[in-house]
């Protein structure tokens, strides 16, 4: 007999209807965990932060609004309006007060919020003046590092702003024995407690407040226990009568306790995964190994009669569903870098345990499955992939890719495994490792990761080298020398690696703040009881509970660096066809295509500053008049002419994607001036830092704030995604790019690299196009390779590519055999790809 | 070790082809053609000779002079994707068989370190060029586009006795699996008696078992302008998704042979 069950389970028509309420209307902005807390912060100022954060999670949970949506089998809801956000002033509050207006209206994930939600939120943030995360975390900064970030050169904003989360706790041990098993352990370690231990109130101080947390979180399900009952009294329909009845059962029994059967287990899942995100704020706090944690109350069900698998499906898809009902709302730049409503909550299937066995079994299928019926971006799925990986395993993945959700990420255990042991962990619990977020792999419930620490343009440190540390006229770094006075490419390889690490040292500067801030003002006892070894150390994760400790932030832009490193070695120093200089002036005018409003708003901020500097008053219409006049500068005609020819000649350098040893080669060298400066520091929680090298969707938006590239991209165009090579710069096809990417070294990036893939779905299509596309991932994956993931073109997007092509200047299209960029391509031409297209599968 | 250094001349080698023989294939397009098929969609493979063609606006060299070692480089790159999928070179043109030496030595170069083979080719040359192939060749991909010699000249310039006669023969050569593949092209042979006289002759070629229907299609227009040609059947549209289903029944009806639509 086969070890799994590898066939499709149908989808209930429960979930079709669970979506469309989920989607009717555009998420709003709820406020009652603002007006909650801030109610009871004003109550407990006299005590310590850990019982003031305890104390505040409890009046919420006690308190809150609670709803059960229609024809929901899992309960537990954060906001009575579908896919609704709370708000969480202690970490800051003053951006959304600013965006009030316009967070409706935004183009990246809008949320509506009525004029009373305003109203209420505007009184609560009132309380938190000088209160919040943030703000003590800019006193900790120093003005350098202020400096930096206002300069864009990297921005820490996703914890300067929120909450951490990126987290996977140990939902196996809430499942087993519940908060009152962990009550227990809890009430244990405070009677070995002596009043007259070095560390007696600190440790006494978190132990009482993990127990006030759950108990609040036992008490908030029995308020699920009678909603539902009342709910079943007044209902009409027996069926759902039934269903709410077996609801207030499950809640009555869980968290609280151990979980005694697999639906049961869902809903305790469910409670912890919802709880955690109205602790705090952070997101990606991943839901990890489902497929195991869950495994032993759906195989003990099943096996004894209890469980159909189409019911388990169910549960699952609904689970899946309500993964997606979490939402969170981010400032406007923000919202841009993580576009899509995401709070990455990522679920891992496959792998091997912890003695190296492949632990694939029937949910591991089950949870793609339930991807394809929810057909929602949460939870982000992924794929543990090594050399015992079933194919079955794989087939089922690709056949997921192949719809065009983007799903499942696959992930490199022959990759990942080494590099968690180099960064300090045991061999069990590397093979154990799930994966944060977007792509950072940790040990669940021993980790404090701080994965997502930052995001660093590696693009920036070289415009300081132009600059000689000057950015829009003001010194913001170390002065390297002119360029125009460097005689070698190693003297300039060497600039751009000292600016590099000046401004690594700011990024861990700015990172240390945040992470002292969080400590300072906002621990988190609730979470830290699902983290070891808090409880025995008497501390939250964020005083450094946690076994291991990381910070985590990444550098983007690597193959930008690469190639425009490679074009200047080449054009400048071998064959001599350009000076720095000439580079130089060809950056500053962005390669004679003018400037845009950015650049113009620049240049004319300087000249204001100037003019005022001599006390002329300069009129906001006077500046606009400026401005115009910088766009509509058209440069003479002969020096535009050498600029085109300059960008001609750096078009026919060799680069990076296109599987030349030479270039590869380089671009590892490149990814290295970020990876190995950042092992050397370390972090508050006595742990380590390590590299990311993904930029999640901010290579767009922090693309727009940096100038043109010695590589020929022009200045505020998207910078290249994760390590994939620049756009439209990998000209051989799939295998050469990964070949390239693979020759980076990904083990050294322990925090996680990107690698995204484009493809048409006829080469996806039918057995054998699922069989080569699994072959792909293997062989991207045999040469160290450590994450991929896809995007199927779907005829959407090639329409759009029709109306919009300056937006596809890098879409490939393969049909039988034949490839070409599809923009280049006449518009009939394009109308038969489109039709083939609909007819990939 | 010699072949390495035979000389031939290509016009492309693409990475990543998934639709001609089995696995992730690396083609290598051979420049020259016998035939002057109307519907090609690779126009700059029929002239032997190096031409220049306009390509995005910029005039771009078409052929290249190689030897079997520069192509194997390339080659060798994508190995591990050939162990995975069970991939490996594949020569196309054109038609290979014009350049003998250097289809034979390029084969034989990936064979000697364990790359499997293939080749697209119509068979139209002297049996005794393809005979010398054939030791290293795994998988013959093999045109028939159409059983009527007369029509069979009007559209690509010759007729078809040459090619049927070897396609018996390859049947008969125990080492080279052989496949058949008929371009589907309106006007010309795409009409269920056309097609079905290719299945029934296909059908008899001994060791034969799959056939596969390749739909018309036009992503090569745009090149005959490239070379200052004329495209010489503007007017056809590839064939309709529910035209070739009911060809592919129509295979399936009069043959037993195993049909696909595509590579």
């Amino acid at each position: 007999m086969e070890k799994y069950y590898t066939l499709e389970i149908p989808k209930t028509d429960r979930i079709p209807k669970l979506v469309e309420h989920l989607y009717a209307k555009m998420p709003e902005i709820e406020s009652a965990r603002a007006r909650l807390i801030t109610e009871s912060y004003k109550e407990t100022e006299a005590l310590p932060i850990v019982m003031r954060r305890a104390k505040a999670f409890e009046h919420i949970l006690d308190n809150i609004p609670i709803i059960i949506r229609e024809n929901e089998l899992i309960v537990g809801s954060t906001t009575i309006a579908p896919r609704g956000c709370q708000t969480y002033p202690e970490f800051s509050y003053k951006w959304l007060e600013a965006e009030f207006e316009t967070v409706a209206t935004r183009k990246a994930d809008p949320f509506y919020i009525a004029d009373q939600t305003k109203r209420e939120l505007l009184e609560a943030d009132a309380y938190w003046e000088g209160k919040t995360t943030s703000e003590l975390a800019t006193s900790l900064m120093t003005e350098a590092t202020r400096k930096a970030i206002e300069h864009n050169i990297f921005t820490p904003g996703n914890y300067f702003y929120n909450g951490v989360g990126h987290v996977t706790v140990q939902y196996d041990k809430v499942l087993a024995v519940g908060y009152e098993g962990i009550i227990a352990q809890v009430e244990d370690e405070l009677a070995k407690c002596d009043p007259g231990d070095q560390d007696y109130c600190t440790r006494s101080q978190f132990l009482q407040a993990v127990l006030i947390s759950c108990r609040a979180v036992v008490r908030y399900a029995l308020r699920y226990a009678e909603l539902a009952e009342k709910e079943a009294a007044a209902c009409s329909d027996g069926g759902r009568k039934q269903e709410l009845l077996q609801i207030a059962s499950n809640c009555r029994r869980v968290p609280a306790k151990g979980a005694t059967s697999f639906y049961e287990a869902c809903q305790s899942f469910w409670f912890v995964q919802q709880l955690l995100q109205i602790e705090s704020s952070g997101h990606s706090i991943s839901p990890g190994r489902f497929d195991q944690y869950m495994y032993p109350y759906y195989k003990k069900d099943l096996d004894s009669g209890r469980l159909t698998r189409e019911f388990a499906q169910e549960l699952l898809d609904c689970i899946w569903v309500k993964l997606n009902d979490l939402n969170k709302c981010r400032d406007a730049a923000s919202a841009e870098g993580f576009a899509g409503y995401s709070l990455f909550q990522n679920l891992i299937v496959g792998g091997q345990d912890r003695d190296g066995n492949d632990v694939t079994n029937d949910l591991s299928f089950m949870c793609i499955t339930a991807s394809k019926h929810v057909f929602l971006p949460q939870p982000s799925l992924s794929i543990r992939v090594w050399n015992k990986t079933p194919h079955a395993l794989m087939l089922k993945a690709a056949d997921l890719t192949r719809t065009g959700i983007g799903l499942p990420a696959y992930y490199n255990d022959e990759v990942i495994i080494p590099s968690l042991l180099n960064m300090g962990l045991t061999m069990e619990d590397a093979r154990e490792y799930n994966i944060i977020g977007c792509v950072e792999p940790q040990k669940a419930g021993k980790t404090e990761g701080w994965h997502d620490a930052a995001f660093y343009n590696m693009c920036r440190p070289l415009e300081l080298v132009f600059s000689n540390g000057y950015d829009k006229g003001e010194r913001i770094s170390i002065e390297t020398g002119r360029v125009e006075d460097m005689t070698t490419f190693e003297e300039f390889y060497d600039a751009y690696k000292k600016q590099m690490n000046y401004n690594i040292s700011l990024l861990v500067n700015a990172d240390n703040a945040i992470d002292v801030a969080h400590a300072t003002r906002c621990p988190l006892p609730f979470l830290s009881c699902m983290v070891d070894d808090c409880i025995k150390r008497g501390k939250t994760v964020q005083e450094g509970g946690a076994v291991y400790n990381f910070t985590g932030p990444q550098g983007f832009g690597i193959a930008n660096m690469a190639d425009s490193l490679y074009a200047v070695k080449k054009l400048v120093f071998e064959e001599k066809k350009v000076t720095l200089a000439e580079y130089k002036r060809a950056l500053a005018m962005n390669y004679g295509q003018g400037f845009d409003e950015i650049t113009a708003a620049e240049i004319v901020t300087q000249i204001v500053k100037e003019m005022d500097a001599k006390g002329m008053e300069v009129g906001e219409d006077q500046i606009a008049a400026m401005i115009a006049t910088v766009m509509s500068e058209e440069l003479p005609a002969e020096e535009k002419k050498k600029y085109e020819a300059l960008r001609a000649m750096i078009d026919e350098v060799p680069k990076f994607g296109n599987d030349i040893e030479e270039v590869d080669m380089f671009a590892r060298d490149v990814a290295y001036t970020y990876t190995r400066p950042l092992l050397h520091y370390r972090n508050p929680r006595g742990g380590q830092f390590q590299a990311g090298l993904y930029p999640v969707s901010a290579n767009v938006p922090l693309g727009a704030q940096t100038g043109a590239t010695p590589d020929g991209r022009l200045a505020h165009t998207p910078v290249a995604d994760g390590v994939s090579p620049s756009a439209g710069k990998d000209v051989h096809g799939p295998t050469a790019a990964a070949n390239s990417v693979s020759k980076l070294d990904h083990g050294i990036a322990s925090n996680g690299t990107l690698f995204n893939q484009k493809f048409h779905p006829t080469a996806l299509s039918g057995e054998k196009g699922l069989e080569n596309f699994v072959a792909l991932i293997r062989s991207y994956f045999d040469q160290k390779g450590s994450h991929m993931q896809f995007n199927v073109v779907d005829r959407e997007t090639l329409l759009d590519a029709q109306k919009h092509p300056e937006k596809y200047a890098h879409l490939v299209v393969r049909v039988a055999g034949y490839s070409a960029l599809f923009t280049t391509l006449s518009k009939s031409l394009q109308d038969d790809i489109i039709r083939r297209t609909e007819q990939g599968f | 070790m010699d072949y390495l250094q035979t000389k031939g001349r290509i016009f492309d080698i693409q990475r990543y082809s998934i639709h001609d023989g089995t696995g992730i294939r690396t083609i290598c397009f051979l420049k020259g053609c016998v035939l002057r098929c109307k519907w090609c969609c690779n126009p700059e493979s029929q002239e032997y000779g190096i031409q220049e063609m306009i390509v995005r606006g910029k005039a771009k060299v078409i052929g290249q002079d190689v030897t079997v070692a520069e192509v194997m480089e390339t080659v060798e790159k994508d190995r591990p994707y050939y162990n995975r999928s069970g991939g490996g070179l594949t020569l196309s043109g054109g038609e290979s068989l014009c350049q003998p030496e250097f289809a034979r030595d390029l084969l034989h170069a990936a064979k000697a370190v364990g790359i499997n083979t293939a080749m697209e080719s119509m068979a139209c040359a002297k049996w005794e060029v393809i005979e010398q192939i054939l030791p290293y060749l795994d998988h013959y991909l093999m045109d028939i586009k159409h059983m009527n010699s007369a029509k069979h000249k009007a559209f690509t310039g010759k007729g078809n006795e040459l090619m049927l006669g070897n396609a018996r023969k390859i049947a008969s050569y125990r080492g080279t699996r052989l496949s058949i593949r008929v371009p589907v092209i309106p006007t010309f042979n795409d009409s269920p008696e056309e097609i079905r006289d290719i299945a029934v002759f296909a059908d008899k070629l001994p060791g034969v078992d799959d056939i596969y229907l390749l739909p018309y299609h036009r992503l090569g227009q745009d090149k005959y302008e490239g070379l200052g040609r004329k495209y010489e059947l503007p007017d056809i549209l590839p064939p309709e998704p529910e035209h070739m289903h009911m060809l592919k029944k129509v295979v399936e009806t009069s043959s037993k042979l195993r049909c696909q639509i595509g590579g």
